[in-house]
């Protein structure tokens, strides 16, 4: 728990200095839209924290995103319903894809799904023929990104759905445990009989679904399916992860904390824009990646130090 | 000799010393392959003009790709080589733009250089003092990075016209662009660097098996940071090359995505991502292969588009074939 504290402490600083500073902060408006906007990120990076729990990385989301968006917005036509459906089963397929190429090939997954993200990209260009391929107006399907369902973003219902059934799953589910000790010791669950190829091609499965229903949301939330969207998303995912206090080495890890590294790299960026709106300083939004490279900075350093003094086991330096 | 699985544990690795000269056989046949496909189906494959255009395409990835290399063998990863680039592109028309003649110019080709190599030895410290591990540490500067390259130009474009800065990228020794000598010239010394000196020794052992190399004395501390000091300052190299083909920087664009054309050449040209292994010229086949597959498949009218996913299986079977052979 003591190292979730630096990020945490983070979090309340900022809503404490928008609460105080900003008089709309706390508004319905901007809660919702907030919440709207950050939910394709919070669904990727719940896909991210299994994937690196298990010890893997997924580089591929941000591309699947695209790939999802493009194919959603192509199957909108049939219907709101087929929009959605056909942007997840696209997303879900590459994440098989990855699944089962790690295991069966034994190549690294760092590897793999950057290959992926390669192959992913090239086909939302060949299927947007280069091109935002805009989304049906008469079918429902927009609603998907930016209606309401009694009051709440839609977006919002689905990724707060996501994120307790993959709390839920992490903490007491077969598969969660299984991705758990996979990333504790690989050999350890191999030996001890679990059927670890099986775990892990549902883990990157699971990222791909839920990379796919983010696309399906992009598509919906701005009328269109964007080919070149999603680039640097997986970054972004990996950091609210690292921001979550979880290592790359795997075995450990929190959906609640990667929930509270979403929000904090989603509050620079909305303090940003309400400080930009008071006219005092004018930063311009290039400094917004400045700003959240020294978040993740501090936190990273922060991390070092709290768990430097128990890591006397390994030898070097 | 690759060992690419996840599970590899430390006992598993083959012995650090290999024959160098038979590992990076396949690419080399795979390239050779290619060219003869060309030669053979693609008009106009053999010319002069051919062979600048293809070059200089994959010289910043080549470029970026050496320290790249050196990185990997060290068991690393730099993800903010393209956020390096575009800090050297941003900066070097400042100091020609600003300052007359030959010191400017001088100045355009060393400070930038020098800030990219600081972008290094900030990973570098990152990852051997703070142990963290390498993505994320690199991460910090790959979305800060170019965030810093567009505040210091606002984000405007910088349009230049400057011959004497440009000759760099545009200038020609008999018939061949420079840019593409200066990379053969890397190539050969890194290449040396790596087979010959100490240094590249130390390289090796610290990316084989990191403890048992410090536990042997070996400061391997040391050896990341040069590797990532040297990684950052090439990747500035190469932004200044990328900004004289150009005559122009944009801190937008800049060296965007070139970490992924980076790794892949790596990966393509037989360095195994888990360290221990730096195939200098295995990483210029690499990248000759991802280009030459490319302007195969334009030449004969395939879009750009379709070439991504055949790079992307092309990368995979790669990798593939180097972990059987093992």
């Amino acid at each position: 728990m003591k190292k979730n504290l630096p990020i945490l402490i983070a979090l309340v600083a900022l809503l404490v200095l928008g609460v105080m500073r900003y008089e709309h902060f706390l508004s319905a408006y901007n809660v919702t839209s907030f919440w709207r906007y950050n939910s394709m990120f919070l669904l990727i990076s719940i896909g991210m924290a299994f994937v690196i729990i298990t010890g893997g990385i997924d580089l591929s989301v941000g591309a699947v995103a695209a790939l999802a968006s493009v194919v959603s917005a192509l199957a909108s036509p049939h219907g709101a319903w087929a929009g959605v459906i056909a942007g997840s089963l696209a997303g879900l397929a590459v994440g098989v894809l990855n699944g089962l190429v790690i295991t069966h090939m034994r190549i690294l997954p760092f590897i793999v799904t950057l290959a992926t993200s390669l192959g992913a990209h090239g086909l939302a260009l060949l299927l947007g023929h280069n091109d935002a391929v805009a989304i049906s107006s008469d079918m429902n399907f927009a609603a998907f990104g930016q209606g309401d369902f009694l009051g709440l973003p839609i977006p919002g219902i689905v990724c707060a759905a996501a994120a307790v059934i993959g709390w839920i799953a992490l903490r007491s589910s077969r598969f969660g445990r299984h991705a758990l000790a996979i990333g504790g010791s690989e050999e350890a669950s191999r030996l001890m009989g679990l059927n670890v190829d099986r775990t892990l091609v549902l883990v990157y499965a699971v990222s791909g679904l839920l990379a796919g229903i983010a696309g399906a949301i992009l598509a919906a939330q701005f009328g269109a399916g964007q080919p070149n969207e999603g680039v640097g998303w997986e970054l972004f995912a990996i950091s609210a992860v690292v921001l979550g206090g979880t290592r790359l080495t795997g075995g450990e890890g929190s959906i609640a904390m990667t929930i509270a590294g979403v929000a904090l790299l989603g509050l620079v960026f909305n303090l940003l824009n309400f400080e930009n709106g008071l006219g005092y300083i004018s930063l311009s939004a290039y400094w917004q990646s400045v700003i959240r490279g020294l978040f993740l900075l501090l936190v990273i350093v922060l991390q070092a130090r709290v768990l430097g003094g128990k890591k006397a086991v390994k030898v070097a330096h | 000799m690759i060992d690419d699985t996840q599970r590899a544990a430390p006992i598993a690795q083959a012995p650090v010393k290999k024959k160098r000269g038979v590992a990076i056989q396949r690419e080399v046949a795979v390239l050779l392959a290619m060219i003869v496909f060309n030669l053979i189906f693609t008009q106009h494959f053999l010319s002069l003009q051919t062979f600048n255009v293809n070059l200089t395409q994959v010289v910043t990835i080549v470029i970026v790709g050496i320290g790249m290399t050196l990185v990997v063998a060290t068991g690393g990863i730099d993800l903010s080589v393209g956020a390096s680039m575009a800090i050297a592109g941003a900066l070097a028309p400042m100091l020609f733009m600003n300052i007359d003649g030959p010191p400017g110019v001088l100045l355009a080709f060393t400070l930038p250089v020098i800030a990219a190599a600081a972008c290094g030895v900030f990973n570098g410290f990152l990852v051997t003092r703070l142990n963290v591990q390498p993505i994320v540490a690199t991460l910090v500067l790959f979305i800060a990075g170019r965030g810093i390259a567009q505040v210091v130009t606002d984000g405007s474009l910088q349009a230049f016209n400057n011959p004497a800065f440009q000759w760099i990228a545009l200038g020609k020794v008999a018939g061949v662009p420079f840019q593409i000598l200066l990379m053969l010239a890397l190539v050969a010394s890194f290449t040396w660097i790596v087979r010959k000196t100490l240094f590249g020794k130390y390289l090796l052992v610290t990316g084989g098996n990191e403890d048992a190399a410090y536990l042997s004395g070996i400061p391997t501390a040391r050896v990341k940071m040069i590797a990532y000091t040297a990684c950052a300052a090439l990747a500035g190299l190469a932004g200044l090359i990328s900004i004289s083909v150009n005559s122009s920087s944009d801190a937008n664009v800049v060296g965007l995505g070139v970490e992924l054309d980076a790794i892949a050449a790596v990966a393509v040209g037989g360095t195994a991502l888990t360290g221990g292994k730096a195939y200098i010229t295995g990483t210029l086949i690499g990248a000759l292969i991802i280009q030459l597959l490319r302007y195969t498949l334009l030449a004969h009218g395939i879009p750009d588009a379709a070439a991504l996913v055949l790079k992307a299986a092309i990368i995979i079977a790669a990798v593939y074939v180097q972990r059987k052979r093992g």
